[in-house]
C-alpha cells in the first residue's frame, strides 16, 4: 500500500468513528418490551386503582386462604404480635365516619395495626398482590388476593360477613377505610419541589450557639444497668487496638488485650450423633432453601421452636418429625401453628433425621 | 486505671541527647553505642515524667527487646487467599442486629459498626442491611431492568447492555428513614453502632437513570413521578420524583467501592437516590414505571409514614435531613488514660454538602467548630475530627452539623418540640455520650 493510500485508509476510519459518535443515542442498547412482559412485571396498583385488575372474592373464601396460608404469621384473626405487627384494631365505627382515627391523637396508645395507618386501599391489596405469603410471594391468584382483602376488612369491620370485594366496588370500600384523611403531605422533606404547594422550608429549626448556650446540662435518660449487657459484651465489639476498647459488660474484670485476641474461626464440633460439619451444611442448604429458616434458628425460638429443642424433645422419633413436616401442626410448642410444608420427600426424611439424631452442627 | 488498662508504647523513652548521639553514632557505623543510648534512656525513665507521658519499663519494652516471630521468620504465599481478608485481629469488627428488634431474620436489620470505622467509606461487607423478606444472589445473566408506563416504547435492559453504557462513579450515603428511630422517647440502646449503624456511605456506578428514560422516550414533562420495583419476593415499590431524576443524581448502580454491589445491597443492579432514605434505594431493581401521580405504596403508606402529635402521618417524608454523630469516643467504649484524644465522627446532609460541625464536651453550653477532613462532597458522609485533651473529669460530647443550606441540626428539645415521639423515622436530634470518671462511655439524652 503506497504512503497515500494509507493515508486514505486512515482517513476513511477516522471519518467512519466519527460517524458512529456523531449518531447519537446508544445504538444496539436496550430492545422494546413484549406486551406480555410488561403485563407480567407491570403488578403495581396506584391509589386511583390504575392497574388493578378484574376479579373479585368472598369474606368466606378469604378467611379459608388466611387459615392455610397466613395465620401461621399473623394470628387467625390478623391480630397476632408475635411475629409482624398487627393488622387489625384500634379502629372504630366513628372513624369510619371521619376517616380519621382517633386513637392515634393518644400518646399513651402502644402500638399501631395496619388499619390504623391505611390511608388507600389500593396499598393493602397490591402488597398482599406482590409480597404475600411471606415465604411464598406472588404465589396467590387475583381472586385470592380479592379474597384476603375482603377477609381483613371484614375483621376490621369496614365491611360485612356476607361482603365479595370486587374490582367495582372497590372505590366505595375505599371511602370507609378509617384513616382515609389520615395523611398529610405539610412537610418540606420531599425531595425534588414535586409536590405543589407545600412548604419548602424545614420544620425544625435550630441555631449554631457557640458560647454559653444551654443550661447546665442533666442527664435525663440512660440505660439502666440491667440492660448493661443486652446488646451482648460490647468489649467484643470494639476493635482491640486503638484509644479505647469496649466495656466489658459482660461482668468480671476487662479482658486484658493478650486473651482477648479474637479465636481462629469457630472449630469443628465433635461429629456426633447424626453426622458430619458438612451434613450439617447441607441440612442449613435445604432449610434454607425451602423457607424452615423462616421460623426457624439453630439455637432460638423465632417462630418456631428452636432446632436443638426440637432435637432435644423427640429423639429419636424420624418418623413422626417427618410426619409433623408434612401435615404441619398446633400446639405442641405454642399457639402459632406450623402450616403443612411440601417439601421433597428426600427432603423431609433428612432435615427429619438429622433432627431425631440430635441436630448436629 | 483498672487491670484492662494497656501498657503504652514507649515512645519518646530516648531522650534527645540519646537520639543525636544515636543518629551520630549509626553515621559512623558504630551502631554498638546503641547499647550505651539504651541504657541512658532506660535510667531516665526511671524518673517521673514532667507531664503526662507513657511510662517506660525498666528494661525497654519487651515486643522491642524480644524480637517477634515475623522479624524472625518466612510470612505466608501470595495469594493465600483469592479475596483478603481483614487481619484476624479486627474479628470484633462485624455489622449486628441489635436483639429483639425483629422477630425473624429475614424481615429485619443489622447495624454497621460506626465506631470502628474511619473516614468515610464503609467496607462493603460491614454495609448495614435491611431486608424485608431475605437476600438473593442473583444471576446477573437472567437479570432484566424494564422501563415502561408513559414512554413511547417499554423497554428492556440487559446486565450486559446496561453495562455498556457511558458510567458515572459517585460517593453518597444512604441512611435508613428509621435510623436513630429506637431514641425518639429516651436511650434504648448502648452504642452508636445501635443508635446511627443503619447509615453507610460508598463510591456506586452506575447509569444515570434518566438516561434509560430517554432511551424509552420517557414524557418527562407529565411523568412528574417514577416508581422503583425490585425484583425479589417482597418487591419493593417507592416513588420517586422525578426532578430529581431529570437532574442527573439518581443512578441505576452496579457497582460499589470498586466491584460489583454485594448480594446484601441488591446484586445486580439496585437504584441510588442521594441524600433521600434507604427504602428508596430499591435492591434487585428490575422495572421503572414513569407515572403522573405518586403511587401509595406499603412503604409509602402504612410503613415510613411520620406519626406527628396531632395524629396525622406524614407522608413521602423522605429526605435525610442534616445529621451527625460522634464516632470516637461513642457509647460503650472505655477510655485507656487521661490525657489527648481525637474526637472524630461523622456528618452528613440529604440536601447538599456538610458546612460545618461544633463539637461540645460540656453537654452543649460552648462548642468548638472541628476540621473537615477531605474530601466533602454532596449527598455524602463527612468526617470530623478534633483536639481533646481529657481531665478525668465527667464530660458530655457532642456533636452538631451544619449543611450548605444554613440547616442546623437539632437538639432532641428542639426536635421533639415539633415532632413529638412517635415519629419513629427521621430522627437527627444531636446525640450525647456522657464520659464517667473511670473513663467508661454511655449514651445519655438530657433535659
Amino acid at each position: 500500500m503506497s504512503s497515500s493510500r494509507k493515508a486514505l485508509a486512515a482517513l476513511a476510519i477516522a471519518v467512519l468513528s466519527a460517524t458512529a459518535f456523531a449518531q447519537g443515542g446508544y445504538p444496539g442498547i436496550g430492545r422494546d418490551a413484549t406486551a406480555r412482559e410488561v403485563a407480567a412485571w407491570d403488578i403495581d396498583v396506584r391509589p386511583d386503582f390504575k392497574g388493578l385488575p378484574p376479579g373479585s372474592g368472598s369474606v368466606a373464601r378469604g378467611q379459608d386462604v388466611w387459615e392455610a396460608k397466613c395465620a401461621s404469621c399473623h394470628g387467625v384473626f390478623g391480630e397476632s404480635n408475635q411475629v409482624f405487627n398487627p393488622i387489625v384494631g384500634g379502629t372504630t365505627a366513628q372513624d369510619i365516619e371521619t376517616g380519621r382515627v382517633a386513637m392515634l391523637r393518644r400518646p399513651d396508645y402502644p402500638g399501631r395495626t395496619t388499619f390504623m395507618k391505611l390511608s388507600s386501599l389500593s396499598t393493602l391489596w397490591d402488597y398482599i398482590n406482590r409480597a404475600m405469603p411471606w415465604n411464598q410471594p406472588k404465589s396467590l391468584s387475583t381472586d385470592e388476593v380479592y379474597a384476603v382483602t375482603a377477609y381483613l376488612l371484614n375483621l376490621a369491620e369496614i365491611v360485612p360477613a356476607d361482603f365479595t370485594l370486587s374490582d367495582r366496588n372497590i372505590r366505595e370500600v375505599q371511602q370507609r377505610l378509617p384513616n382515609r384523611n389520615g395523611m398529610t403531605l405539610d412537610h418540606a422533606l420531599w425531595p425534588g419541589g414535586a409536590m405543589p404547594g407545600r412548604p419548602t422550608r424545614p420544620d425544625v429549626v435550630a441555631s449554631a450557639c457557640m458560647n454559653n448556650c444551654a443550661a447546665e446540662p442533666k442527664v435525663a435518660s440512660i440505660l439502666p444497668p440491667f440492660a448493661r449487657n443486652a446488646h451482648g459484651n460490647l468489649a467484643e465489639q470494639n476493635r482491640l487496638v486503638g484509644p479505647q476498647r469496649g466495656v466489658n459488660t459482660a461482668g468480671g474484670a476487662p479482658v486484658p488485650v493478650a486473651d482477648a485476641a479474637p479465636v481462629p474461626a469457630a472449630t469443628p464440633r465433635a461429629a456426633v450423633a447424626g453426622g458430619s460439619a458438612s451434613a450439617a451444611a447441607a441440612i442449613g442448604a435445604i432449610a434454607q432453601k425451602n423457607n424452615c429458616t423462616a421460623c426457624h434458628a439453630p439455637d432460638q425460638r423465632v417462630v418456631g421452636p428452636s432446632w436443638a429443642e426440637i432435637a432435644k424433645k423427640h429423639e429419636g422419633k424420624a418418623d413422626y418429625l417427618a410426619g409433623k413436616i408434612r401435615a404441619g401442626g398446633a400446639g405442641v410448642w405454642g399457639a402459632i401453628p406450623m402450616p403443612p410444608q411440601t417439601l421433597a420427600d428426600e427432603d423431609i426424611r433428612r432435615i427429619a433425621s438429622w433432627l431425631a439424631g440430635g441436630a448436629a452442627r | 486505671m483498672d487491670s484492662g488498662r494497656l501498657r503504652k508504647a514507649p515512645e519518646n523513652f530516648i531522650d534527645r541527647g540519646g537520639v543525636a548521639r544515636v543518629f551520630a553514632e549509626a553515621r559512623q557505623g558504630r551502631r554498638d553505642f546503641l547499647r550505651g543510648a539504651f541504657a541512658a534512656a532506660a535510667a531516665g525513665a526511671a524518673l517521673p515524667a514532667a507531664h503526662a507521658q507513657a511510662a517506660a519499663p525498666a528494661d525497654g519494652d519487651p515486643d522491642i527487646l524480644n524480637l517477634p516471630e515475623h522479624s524472625r521468620g518466612l510470612g505466608q504465599a501470595v495469594a493465600t487467599d483469592g479475596y483478603g481478608k481483614p487481619s484476624r485481629y479486627e474479628r470484633n469488627v462485624q455489622r449486628r442486629p441489635s436483639p429483639g428488634l425483629t422477630q425473624t431474620t429475614q424481615a429485619s436489620v443489622s447495624f454497621a459498626p460506626l465506631q470502628s470505622l474511619f473516614g468515610i467509606v464503609t467496607p462493603s461487607g460491614l454495609h448495614f442491611e435491611r431486608h424485608h423478606q431475605g437476600w438473593w444472589d442473583i444471576d446477573p445473566s437472567r437479570h432484566r431492568l424494564m422501563v415502561n408506563g408513559m414512554v413511547k416504547n417499554a423497554k428492556v435492559f440487559t446486565m450486559d447492555e446496561l453495562m455498556r453504557l457511558p458510567s458515572v462513579s459517585r460517593f453518597h450515603f444512604i441512611e435508613c428513614g428509621a435510623n436513630t428511630g429506637m431514641e425518639w422517647g429516651n436511650v434504648a440502646v448502648p452504642t452508636c453502632q445501635y443508635t446511627h449503624g443503619m447509615l453507610s456511605c460508598s463510591e456506586f456506578t452506575g447509569v444515570p437513570l434518566i438516561t434509560l428514560l430517554e432511551l424509552a422516550g420517557a414524557d418527562l414533562g407529565n411523568g412528574r413521578f417514577v416508581l422503583a420495583e425490585g425484583g425479589d419476593g417482597s418487591s419493593m415499590t417507592r416513588t420517586i420524583p422525578m426532578s430529581m431524576v431529570r437532574s442527573g443524581e439518581v443512578l441505576v448502580a452496579y457497582g460499589q467501592n470498586g466491584e460489583m454491589l454485594r448480594p446484601e445491597q441488591g446484586y445486580p443492579l439496585r437504584l441510588v437516590v442521594p441524600g433521600v432514605q434507604g427504602v428508596s434505594w430499591v435492591k434487585y431493581l428490575r422495572r421503572v414505571e414513569v407515572g403522573d401521580q405518586p403511587y401509595g405504596a406499603k412503604d409509602e403508606t402504612v410503613h415510613y409514614v411520620d406519626l406527628m402529635p396531632d395524629g396525622q402521618h406524614r407522608q413521602y417524608t423522605s429526605i435525610q435531613e442534616c445529621k451527625s454523630v460522634v464516632t470516637t469516643p461513642s457509647g460503650g467504649q472505655q477510655l485507656l488514660d487521661k490525657g489527648f484524644y481525637n474526637i472524630t465522627g461523622l456528618a452528613w446532609s440529604g440536601r447538599g454538602k456538610v458546612k460545618k460541625v461544633d463539637v461540645s464536651v460540656d453537654g452543649g453550653r460552648n462548642w468548638r467548630t472541628a476540621r473537615l477532613e477531605t474530601p466533602v462532597l454532596s449527598k455524602c458522609l463527612t468526617r470530623f475530627n478534633i483536639d481533646w485533651v481529657w481531665d478525668g473529669k465527667p464530660a458530655i460530647i457532642q456533636s452538631r452539623a451544619t449543611d450548605d443550606t444554613g440547616y442546623v441540626q437539632p437538639t432532641y428539645r428542639q426536635l421533639r418540640a415539633v415532632r413529638g415521639t412517635r415519629s419513629i423515622y427521621h430522627n437527627n436530634a444531636i446525640q450525647s455520650w456522657l464520659v464517667e470518671v473511670s473513663g467508661e462511655v454511655k449514651n445519655v439524652q438530657l433535659s
